[in-house]
């Protein structure tokens, strides 16, 4: 069993790493190994070659800094990423990538930059800074808890549905209650806490999709997800 | 000198909060609240100004050692000592050390100020010499980003108006230095052989740093410790010493310390003489302070952000000791426990964690549960959790991580079994 292996790809761990995205990588590692699978992780970094095996890509935030470092490698691979979303490869992305998997950012002073346009939608600097704990509902996934940590306001097209909506905090925007995207196997989100480990129905989705896309069937064990479930009541009891 | 009705009415609030058992805070928010000078008219007294010391991790510590250092100089010296390190944590110390008239005993004012709350102190009180001691993530939630609090600390250099400390072994704070005139800036660090074990923000990311190319000419170095002995290099001169600080972070501290000290004191200072009073330094309360429990020692670490986290775990080896972590999220902790992800567990493995607790005690749990740490006992309210601890390990030495309300809670309860240094 333990020879059936996962391929996970994290994009930009040297400048889109911040606010605990290696709980959501080490999260998938950990439950692949749980459900039987070898999870095998790839760092992709600016300037490498773009891993042959993919059966999920991570992304996580970076600071206005790091998006920058990043722009022209994202450009440079974002056809690929394009063809690997049309495929139905898993993907998470937290913040910094989520924005630039849209078609752009423009900041407060204007200058855009510019995204991959796999998801559409787009990221607008905001002069407040939406911070605190926040609660949102998905069909599919039920209650979302989290941490958004965000200034940029992201608006999707009407053809994009949201990830949920939200019941507690700002999400995408503030205004129009929508947080995060969800698009083929894609989860696009603001949540930081971090997302996974107290979202495990979210980790279980993007494990099923890769290993059924990889070997055709999957047959989940039972994880103790106690602590998660614990650690989710006491989280929606906090203060923003 | 601050206004007569102020400082009274400021102390009378204080005896009362203190009657009521009150925390430090009120007094100072009170005196905030009703007169805004009271601080800055009250610390312009003094001959020798206010140094302010301000940085992600270390700031207590090394805020008293810098106290004890000056005090060993012959100075009198005004300090914030309840680790408040607020605007009003430094109006509520200098209520409790005024007298009826305003007028405040001391020759120099030790100042510890967190990042956000700095800023707007040193645009009333420009400090004469500050030290910033590193940059790391630490309760993002608060400041934004790890950018923006370097620009916290830049702003804090601009408004020093004579010199400004520097640790040349952090990449942000370096850049802060090169943005100043050459003369306004001096340096601490670390003897290259050492560097491994002080990664800074990067680096604990990224794994290790590409080789130095230039750094700056340090003051004072931390060239070699072993156990609890270390040895710095001072003006070229190798000066050796015990000390009962623990934590290998604490004693590169100790440079920061003997830099920004000989900085202010000048070339009177005795450098023998400094060494040998950082020798008595004893940890600051809950940075490795330690208690006796029922014959056994207790030992408190607090820890407020990942690098913090990670460098206690590393300067703390678990074995022979029952392991406890109190993590709270009220505002002074940070809300956002995403910062626990980025602490790397592993060495807990061997030893197992005796008890989590706090308001977040299950998304500690869940922490631990993937860094695949076993855990004995899980209880989110810290007065049963503390109870259960000790008695479930009564011949153990015991090591509490915990956050910094957590750490007050828990310091009130073992007050109540055992002897607890009140520090107001």
């Amino acid at each position: 069993m333990s020879s059936r292996i996962i391929h996970i790809v994290q994009l930009y761990p040297k400048d889109m790493n911040i606010y605990g995205d290696w709980g959501n990588v080490l999260t998938l590692k950990r439950r692949l190994e749980w459900h039987g699978y070898a999870p095998v992780l790839t760092e992709y970094n600016q300037g490498d070659t773009f891993p042959q095996d993919v059966d999920i890509i991570i992304g996580g935030g970076g600071q206005d800094s790091g998006q920058t470092i990043i722009q022209d490698d994202l450009l440079k691979i974002g056809p690929k990423l394009h063809d690997l979303v049309e495929e139905g490869v898993p993907m998470l992305l937290i913040c910094g990538l989520y924005q630039l998997f849209g078609n752009f950012f423009k900041t407060l002073d204007g200058t855009v930059i510019k995204g991959i346009g796999v998801l559409d939608l787009e990221t607008h600097g905001g002069t407040e800074r939406l911070i605190g704990n926040i609660v949102t509902k998905s069909h599919e996934f039920g209650d979302i808890i989290g941490y958004e940590n965000h200034s940029g306001q992201t608006y999707l097209d009407k053809s994009m549905m949201p990830l949920g909506l939200v019941q507690k905090g700002a999400g995408n925007n503030g205004h129009d209650a929508t947080e995060g995207v969800r698009y083929k196997n894609v989860i696009g989100s603001y949540l930081h806490g971090s997302l996974l480990p107290k979202n495990p129905a979210i980790a279980d989705f993007l494990i099923e999709q890769a290993v059924i896309k990889r070997y055709g069937e999957f047959t989940p064990t039972v994880v103790d997800d106690r602590f998660a479930t614990l650690a989710r009541s006491a989280a929606l009891k906090r203060p923003r | 000198m601050p206004k007569l009705y102020t400082t009274m009415l400021g102390k009378t609030v204080r005896s009362i909060a203190r009657l009521r058992g009150g925390g430090s805070a009120l007094p100072g928010l009170f005196v905030e609240k009703i007169d805004g000078s009271f601080v800055p008219n009250t610390l312009a007294q003094l001959p020798r100004g206010v140094v302010m010391i301000s940085g992600t991790n270390g700031k207590t510590t090394t805020t008293k050692m810098v106290t004890e250092l000056l005090e060993s100089q012959g100075l009198k010296v005004f300090t914030n000592r309840t680790g408040s390190n607020f605007i009003r944590g430094v109006a509520a110390a200098l209520l409790g050390e005024v007298d009826m008239r305003g007028r405040l005993d001391a020759d120099i004012a030790v100042l510890e100020l967190d990042e956000a709350h700095a800023v707007h102190f040193v645009k009333t009180v420009a400090p004469r010499y500050s030290l910033l001691l590193n940059v790391m993530r630490d309760q993002l939630d608060r400041f934004g980003e790890i950018d923006a609090t370097t620009k916290m600390l830049t702003a804090i250099a601009e408004r020093t108006t004579e010199r400004v400390v520097l640790n040349r072994e952090d990449p942000r704070i370096v850049s802060i230095g090169d943005s100043l005139s050459a003369h306004k800036a001096t340096y601490f660090g670390l003897d290259p052989s050492l560097a491994s074990h002080f990664p800074n923000d990067d680096e604990l990311h990224n794994g290790p740093r590409a080789p130095h190319m230039s750094r700056p000419i340090a003051n004072v170095t931390l060239e070699a410790f072993k156990d609890n002995t270390a040895t710095f290099k001072i003006a070229g001169e190798r000066l050796s010493t015990s000390l009962k600080l623990q934590g290998i972070y604490n004693i590169f501290n100790a440079a920061a310390a003997l830099a920004l000290v000989r900085t202010i004191i000048g070339d009177k200072a005795d450098n023998t003489k400094l060494v040998a009073a950082l020798a008595n330094v004893t940890p600051a309360f809950g940075r490795g302070e330690q208690l006796t429990v029922g014959g056994m020692p207790l030992q408190l670490v607090l820890v407020k952000n990942p690098a913090g986290f990670r460098l206690g775990l590393s300067s703390f080896p678990a074995e022979k000791y029952a392991t406890m972590i109190a993590i709270n999220d009220n505002y002074a902790d940070g809300r956002d426990m995403s910062w626990l992800w980025d602490v790397d567990f592993d060495s807990l493995r061997v030893s197992g964690v005796g008890e989590v607790s706090g308001i977040r005690a299950y998304d500690m749990a869940l922490r631990l549960q993937y860094d695949e740490v076993e855990m004995a006992h899980v209880e989110p309210n810290l007065k049963k959790a503390l109870t259960h601890f000790i008695h479930k390990y009564p011949d153990t030495p015991k090591r509490i991580y915990c956050t910094y309300t957590a750490m007050l809670a828990l310091r009130r309860e073992l007050g109540t079994i055992t002897t607890v240094e009140v520090v107001s």
